[in-house]
């Protein structure tokens, strides 16, 4: 059976980039925000690259990516990750980061994924990561989900299988453990942990065909403009810096001592 | 203040410590609240933390007691339409995460996620890019859901009171849950209640003083500490990152491991982390660590520096081979 397989994803910093939390007109943001490198977000990259599993296992399958993000910055993301699998983009022009609502953007996720043509609920699966790593806040997917009209929704997701139809699917609970559900079919909301695959290698030809497509389709971008309801009172930076003791040319076995009643402490 | 709604849900027929902490919150808070547990014995689970509420809740049978967004979602909304209130505070489990923010959507309402603190104003406190930046922010948005991280705040403790009122909900779903899966008690690594919490850098598996690496020796010393001390064990570069690029790997470590930036940010009493090096962005894997104390061989090493309240400038394999006598 072909699936029908959506994956949503914004853009993050780079995680080794240093942020700086600045105030501007419209709310909390980043220093430099819009010149920080920028990567497509880490758990919505692990959902697209799941997706490019199934989609090589059932013919006919197809990606579409919808991401919300600034169309400059988000053709500047799609250079790379259009060389890892192939997909089509439907690209959504707003604001970047993390500070905007989880509510408002997933309304603007699934206004873009319900006006996709040829949408067919019984072969669709909303793709995503369990959270952003920027919000964080784990909410987008349920909500996108919700105003879709889907109520077979899966989080923290690490595997999925097709059995005969079903959807057999391992998500992560407390404890390093996982909860195993099996989904007599499609529609499903599924929000990915980190799953089971390594991130693929660069392929130039998938990159160059995605991107005949792509650039077209961000020149069209549509604006999505983004309401809240939030009011930030601070955003900082943690100020506690712990006063290190630092302790050297000290035999092992001493330090063995030490660190051993501490933890019997 | 607002009514307070206090929504819980009951792990194999009692209420989680996470449960517990968010009701010490909201008694905290001071505000008249009302009690809502869903799951395999709700009634008794929200008789037996009713003391101190205005009325209480539940939601119980076979469809309720797993794990499931279609269930969860359909009770969590029936719940909270029954209490009234437009403020609920819920912990933060995998289960709740699940739910609550479909149910927020379907009530029109919000939802606000990790929530770590709360005051009597209804000012949030949460944490943003990968508990990297703090915000404090308040909604008028509601019914306002509050999921409440869980290790934040201090458990109330249980006050019997009177029974619950039981609540009907009828739903569909195409879900089954089949099972859960372990790993064996003797391989268990991940203790999220474990006062203790070891984390293992990629040093382990680089080359020693000798020019060789002894990954396995590495491998076993954590494994004896983690099991003597009934810790738990994080990584601050997972097994399959460290595979893709070529290197030996400590072969019990798995993405559940991992902590940090693309980790999680777990909250243990005490952390002792080993081999571990990096700057602010690997360091929010222990922000959550109260007593920190770590060994390397880096009297600079941004880890621990201004992080750690302690730090060992030792080899972490001497100093784990001599831990593992002690303990």
């Amino acid at each position: 059976m072909p699936y029908q397989i959506v994956v949503c994803g914004g853009l993050a910093p780079d995680p080794l980039q240093t942020l700086e939390p600045v105030t501007t007109p419209t709310g909390p943001g980043l220093k430099n925000e819009m010149m920080l490198p920028a990567v497509f977000d880490p758990w919505a990259s692990h959902a697209l690259y799941e997706a490019a599993n199934l989609a090589k296992q059932h013919a006919g399958s197809t990606i579409k990516v919808v991401s919300l993000a600034p169309k400059a910055k988000l053709q500047q993301v799609m250079m790379t990750v259009a060389q890892k699998v192939p997909f089509e983009l439907v690209p959504l022009d707003g604001p970047i980061g993390g500070f905007t609502d989880a509510a408002s953007v997933a309304a603007a996720l699934a206004e873009a994924i319900a006006a996709i043509p040829g949408l067919d609920h019984s072969q669709l699966l909303v793709f995503g990561g369990w959270e952003s790593a920027t919000r964080g806040a784990g909410a987008v997917m349920q909500m996108v989900g919700e105003k879709l009209g889907i109520t077979e929704q899966f989080l923290a997701v690490d595997e999925l299988q097709i059995d005969g139809g079903a959807l057999v699917i391992k998500e992560r609970i407390e404890g390093g453990r996982h909860q195993v559900s099996r989904c007599s079919a499609p529609p499903a909301v599924l929000a990915w942990a980190t799953g089971n695959l390594p991130e693929p290698a660069n392929h130039p030809q998938t990159g160059m065909a995605n991107m005949r497509a792509m650039m077209p389709a961000l020149q069209k971008a549509k604006p999505a403009s983004l309401t809240t309801a939030l009011t930030f009172a601070q955003v900082a930076l943690p100020a506690v810096t712990r006063e290190t003791r630092i302790v050297k040319d000290v035999p092992a076995a001493d330090i063995a001592r030490e660190i051993a009643e501490w933890i019997k402490q | 203040m607002e009514k307070v709604l206090v929504l819980m849900h009951t792990v194999e027929g009692a209420l989680p410590p996470a449960a517990l902490e968010t009701l010490g919150l909201a008694q905290a808070l001071g505000a008249a609240f009302d009690g809502a547990v869903v799951g395999a014995g709700a009634g008794a689970a929200a008789q037996s933390v009713s003391g101190g509420a205005a009325q209480v809740f539940a939601v119980e049978g076979d469809a309720f007691a797993q794990s499931r967004y279609a269930t969860d979602a359909a009770a969590c909304q029936a719940l909270i339409q029954a209490s009234g209130a437009q403020v609920v505070l819920a912990p933060g489990t995998m289960r709740f995460a699940r739910a609550l923010p479909g149910v927020a959507a379907r009530l029109n309402g919000a939802v606000e996620t990790h929530v770590v603190g709360l005051d009597e104003s209804l000012n949030v406190r949460r944490w943003y890019y990968r508990q990297r930046m703090e915000a404090t922010l308040a909604r008028t948005a509601r019914p306002w859901i509050i999921v409440v991280e869980p290790g934040s705040q201090p458990a109330a403790a249980a006050q019997a009171g009177a029974a619950a009122q039981t609540v009907a909900v009828s739903v569909e779903t195409r879900t089954e849950v089949t099972g859960v899966v372990s790993p064996p008690a003797d391989q268990q690594t991940i203790r999220p209640d474990a006062p203790l919490l070891l984390v293992a850098g990629a040093g382990w598996t680089k080359k020693q003083k000798d020019g060789a690496t002894h990954t396995d020796e590495g491998g076993n010393l954590i494994l004896n500490f983690v099991q003597r001390t009934q810790s738990s064990l994080g990584s601050s570069k997972s097994l399959v990152d460290l595979s893709g690029e070529g290197q030996a790997v400590l072969p019990f470590l798995t993405h559940l491991h991992q902590v940090g930036q693309t980790g999680s940010t777990p909250r243990h009493r005490k952390g002792l982390a080993t081999c571990c090096h990096g700057e602010e962005p690997h360091v929010v894997g222990w922000r959550f660590i109260s007593e920190r104390r770590a060994v390397n061989l880096d009297a600079a090493c941004g880890w621990a520096r201004g992080k750690a309240d302690v730090l060992y400038v030792a080899d972490a394999f001497e100093v784990m081979r001599e831990l593992e006598k002690l303990l």
